[in-house]
């Protein structure tokens, strides 16, 4: 009876496929990224133990393709991903050229802040859009921001906004900044700072490290010597290659807890968080991927998303009417953090709740409660509209 | 709490929590407890919490048999369904290997159990009598609420992440017609003359109103509690009356039940409960109505002719489903 009824079931998809072959519409999301991105680079750390937060986010981007077969199947849809790669951001312009030439309108790219910006000006003239999944610069969303270049990733001043929340809440008002030498170290520190004027949380020192045992540089590489003066709440480290903010837990000369980029974390996205459907996704991404989700892993699977479900709520696959729907404020993408999510004019930031998590568990969802805003909390998060930050 | 023998009948033992005048309901009401695993047991006139036994991982979905001397349990965590006697909360049997049940609806003749497959993305049709499973569709990801038709001809399940409400053709186990809703549709409500199938969607804080002639959307209503912003609303649980007159409606994170008028399609009041509610149940008269509020586990217990809370009584971790033996 049941292997009866089973190949009823595949007789009438199949039948279904080829007499609606005809009619079923494809539409192809271009995926591009850096081959050789040092981002990526395996055992980086001294002791070639792999430190670095994400993995490529492509299989984020597959599972939102995957999910999409059935609402295709109502819509006689289909979706896929068309991948393109390069070692520059000339190469990612040429792959734009090639992939828009069969039609292709939507790109993901994974790629660093730079790559980002100089692709962006590349393509500034044609009628596509450019999704940055992995790049928290605040630049990108402030000075360097550009109309076609749609973040779905949170930026920097979002995590760090939502750290000064959680930082006010436990009424931890004196913070002690810990800052590497690298460029996003600095740039998350930076963000750091404007969010602790911004929520009254008092920066006592900001104090630079550097990775090495010289005993002439101590002041910048021993953590109890760079802990020890004065007195705060809790350590804020920018380390985002994670090679010296893995050993100040239980290190510092005070015992404080940690937060930034170790400790404590702001991101868009963990393994441990459970609500709002999220235990349902984690599963479908680890059963495909063989790893557990991250930032920018959720950032690809929602720009996807974000694009299909512009496609299926306009019906259309005129551009500039799916443009507009997705920018605009209609726009409710569910991204599992239980507020609909949906891009902020002003800067297209994709506004959402931002998950502060330990090593396992996510302790806050941001916006905090009590943390309001006249029209959306979640604005609270990042460059707020009248912060004027990006002129598009 | 006093627990005694009773003899029914020949050859059948009931062990009674509490003792009814006779073998009719038992005014019992069971709480299932995603969280801790339990089943929660009150009592329908005095709103105590008699007892609380350990089921399955993870139990949600809760539905009587035809004749409503047996429940069914839906344990996500176990790939199990636990059937259980209405009377005593026996164990009667167990049918395994149903793919992470999530909610589900019964065939009118009793027979077959229509289940969500959370994780597998589809509906299984299960034969109650062998525990088999007989039939199989496809869904989009997530799906969550069934609904049967009275006829047994079709069943209506919504997937949650797809955004689909899918009309499933019983008799051939294919799909009819999949239908664009609102963002993350929840559960449903057919009115008694089926013309309207009205269906939450959480994320878009709204329920949608289908024509099941149609199989398209004819309206929303949009819910907003005094202080609350739309997306604030998260609406889940939905229940009509009988009459088809009034729908409660479970908002979610926005702490509160709206009654809604049926005709005019206008919220008539809102109901502050506890946190989360989702789980909603009428008592038989339709004169009590029982909230399930997932994050401040307890059950919230409503008048339903004067719209006042009565009472709130703790149960366990996260209740999910409500079941009344009345």
């Amino acid at each position: 009876m049941r292997t009866l009824t089973i190949l009823l079931l595949v007789g009438v998809v199949m039948g279904s496929m080829s007499s609606r072959a005809a009619e079923i519409t494809t539409i192809a999301v271009g995926y591009l990224e850096i081959t050789d991105d040092p981002r990526y680079e395996e055992k980086r750390a001294y002791a070639r133990i792999r430190v670095k937060p994400h993995d490529r986010p492509l299989p984020g981007a597959e599972l939102a393709i995957r999910e999409s077969r059935i609402l295709g199947r109502a819509l006689k849809m289909k979706f896929r991903l068309e991948r393109g790669k390069g070692k520059t951001a000339a190469d990612l312009a040429g792959e734009v050229e090639r992939l828009s030439a069969v039609g292709v309108r939507y790109f993901l790219v994974d790629a660093d802040a730079v790559v980002l910006d100089a692709l962006a000006k590349a393509t500034a003239d044609r009628d596509l859009l450019l999704f940055n999944i992995s790049e928290p610069s605040d630049v990108l969303r402030a000075s360097g921001c550009q109309a076609h270049l749609i973040h779905t990733l949170p930026s920097y001043a979002m995590r760090t906004d939502a750290l000064a929340q959680v930082l006010i809440a436990n009424k931890w008002r004196e913070v002690l900044v810990l800052k590497g030498s690298l460029e996003g170290d600095a740039a998350y520190a930076a963000a750091f700072q404007a969010s602790a004027k911004r929520f009254g949380v008092k920066v006592t020192a900001i104090r630079d490290f550097v990775l090495g045992n010289d005993p002439r540089e101590r002041g910048k590489n021993n953590i109890r010597l760079m802990t020890a003066k004065d007195d705060y709440d809790v350590v804020f480290i920018a380390d985002t290659e994670g090679e010296f903010g893995r050993y100040v837990p239980f290190q510092t000369n005070r015992p404080r807890p940690i937060i930034g980029t170790e400790g404590l974390i702001a991101e868009a996205w963990h393994w441990s968080w459970e609500r709002h459907g999220a235990p349902q996704l984690n599963q479908r991404f680890e059963k495909r991927a063989k790893r557990r989700m991250t930032g920018p892993d959720w950032a690809a699977w929602m720009a996807v998303k974000a694009v299909i479900e512009s496609i299926v709520r306009t019906k259309s696959a005129n551009f500039n009417t799916v443009r507009a729907y997705l920018k605009g404020d209609r726009m409710t993408l569910d991204g599992y953090k239980g507020t609909p999510s949906s891009f902020r004019p002003w800067d297209n930031q994709l506004r959402q709740p931002v998950l502060v998590h330990t090593h396992n568990a996510v302790i806050e969802r941001a916006p905090l409660k009590g943390f309001l805003h006249p029209t959306e909390n979640m604005d609270t998060l990042g460059f707020d509209r009248g912060d004027k930050k990006c002129r598009l | 709490m006093i627990g005694f023998l009773r003899r029914l009948s020949p050859g059948i033992i009931v062990l009674m929590a509490v003792a009814p005048a006779a073998a009719g309901p038992s005014g019992q009401i069971y709480v299932t407890n995603e969280k801790s695993s339990t089943i929660t047991v009150l009592d329908n006139k005095t709103h105590k919490v008699i007892r609380s036994f350990k089921t399955c991982k993870r139990p949600r979905g809760v539905h009587f048999s035809k004749d409503r001397t047996q429940f069914y349990v839906g344990c996500a965590d176990d790939n199990v369904i636990v059937v259980y006697e209405t009377a005593t909360a026996k164990l009667v049997k167990r049918i395994r290997g149903i793919e992470e049940p999530e909610t589900f609806d019964l065939s009118p003749d009793g027979k077959t159990l229509y289940v969500s497959n959370e994780e597998d993305a589809a509906v299984s049709f299960v034969d109650v009598e062998t525990g088999k499973v007989f039939g199989y569709v496809e869904l989009g990801e997530e799906p969550e609420g069934v609904q049967v038709t009275a006829d047994g001809s079709t069943v209506y399940v919504a997937s949650e992440a797809a955004n689909i409400v899918h009309v499933i053709d019983t008799a051939t186990a294919t799909i009819k017609a999949d239908i664009l809703v609102g963002t993350r549709p929840r559960r449903f409500a057919l009115t008694p003359d089926e013309k309207e199938l009205w269906v939450s969607a959480e994320l878009a804080g709204q329920v949608d109103i289908i024509d099941t002639r149609t199989n398209r959307t004819t309206g929303d209503i949009v819910f907003l509690p005094t202080g609350f912003r739309r997306n604030e609303v998260t609406p889940v649980d939905i229940m009509m009356t009988a009459d088809g007159k009034t729908v409660y409606v479970a908002l979610g994170r926005a702490n509160h039940v709206a009654v809604v008028d049926v005709a005019s399609r206008k919220v008539r009041d809102y109901i502050l409960v506890g946190k989360r509610p989702w789980g909603l149940a009428l008592s038989r008269d339709e004169k009590t109505l029982y909230v399930a509020n997932g994050l401040s586990d307890d059950l919230t217990i409503i008048n339903a002719v004067s719209l006042k809370v009565v009472k709130s009584v703790p149960v366990g971790m996260v209740p999910y489903g409500i079941l009344i033996d009345d």
